[in-house]
């Protein structure tokens, strides 16, 4: 399986990206935001980070750059593509996800471990993971999803609410919630679910030693439904 | 020509920054503020000459990049 992760100015996961990605199985390639052409690849992952400093709105320069229209087109034609934190920001930009993600509501940089409930597995990113409750990482300033009323009927009536922020046990509160997000909401799918944008990092927990093993759950099981 | 563009919050939307802004005045004593929303302000100086395609260059801006449309509102400011 082939990937690709791309690296804009300010990407600061896009190395932890690569090697969660090849620790799994994945020929992945690193691409510049400047190129036009993206490598063949069965997944595109728009990694963590500030890119351009989060000027103007964290990831709207970003989704302007010469590679996202590729990856738009990419997108579109069915090609999954994952954003992770900076990189959920950025899809949102380009419209591909719907909603917004503004400022956490107590104003503070959030930096910790959560856990997040699988709202829906019939797509291929969540698809036979075995467990309803994955412990993940989230490092973010922005991560307060919004959406307008509309858009949150649509998404709620696709079923296309990823994953929620939620206790060990998997119950959905308000006490949960980090950031503020409409409905505990922690990452989000397009219409056709090919496309994942999600605030919590999985490429942060890979390793038995340093973090917990979910990450590597998601990855395993992610490449396998690629196959 | 300069044309000056507003970007403000939409009145539903959830504006922490301003509503901090507020209670440090409050603190400070402007006691009688009711409410602070925070902003962007921008100066956007072209090259068109024609006041009206100027300003409609600026609206595509405004779509395009300079405003979210799901959270914002833009106002485009008369050319002087």
């Amino acid at each position: 399986m082939k990937s690709s992760v791309i690296t804009f100015p300010g990407s600061n996961c896009d190395r932890d990206m690569d090697v969660a990605l090849k620790k799994f199985g994945f020929r992945n390639k690193m691409v510049w935001h400047d190129d036009a052409e993206l490598p063949k690849s069965d997944l595109v992952v728009l990694p963590g980070g500030f890119s351009y400093g989060d000027y103007l709105r964290c990831g709207s320069m970003a989704s302007k750059s010469k590679i996202m229209q590729s990856v738009i087109n990419f997108a579109n034609s069915g090609g999954m593509v994952m954003g992770i934190c900076n990189g959920f920001q950025i899809l949102v930009e380009t419209g591909l996800l719907s909603g917004v993600l503004l400022r956490n509501k107590y104003l503070e940089f959030i930096c910790k471990n959560v856990f997040v409930k699988i709202n829906d597995k019939k797509n291929k990113y969540f698809k036979n993971v075995d467990n309803e409750v994955l412990e993940f990482h989230i490092a973010h300033n922005e991560g307060n999803y919004f959406c307008t009323n509309d858009q949150l009927k649509e998404i709620e009536d696709n079923n296309q609410i990823a994953i929620n922020y939620c206790d060990e046990n998997g119950k959905i509160e308000d006490q949960f919630n980090p950031n503020g997000s409409i409905k505990n909401i922690a990452g989000i799918f397009n219409k056709e679910k090919n496309v994942l944008g999600m605030m919590p990092h999985p490429e942060r927990m890979i390793d038995s030693s340093l973090s917990g093993e979910d990450g590597s759950l998601f990855f395993k099981n992610l490449i396998n439904n690629l196959k | 020509m300069k044309i000056s563009v507003i970007i403000t919050l939409k009145k539903d939307v959830l504006d922490p920054q301003g509503k901090v802004i507020h209670q440090t005045l409050d603190g400070m004593g402007f006691d009688d503020v009711n409410e602070v929303r925070q902003g962007k302000y921008f100066e956007i100086d072209t090259k068109e000459t024609d006041n009206d395609k100027a300003k409609a260059k600026v609206e595509e801006m405004c779509k395009k990049l300079l405003a979210n449309l799901v959270i914002e509102n833009y106002k485009i400011i008369d050319p002087k």
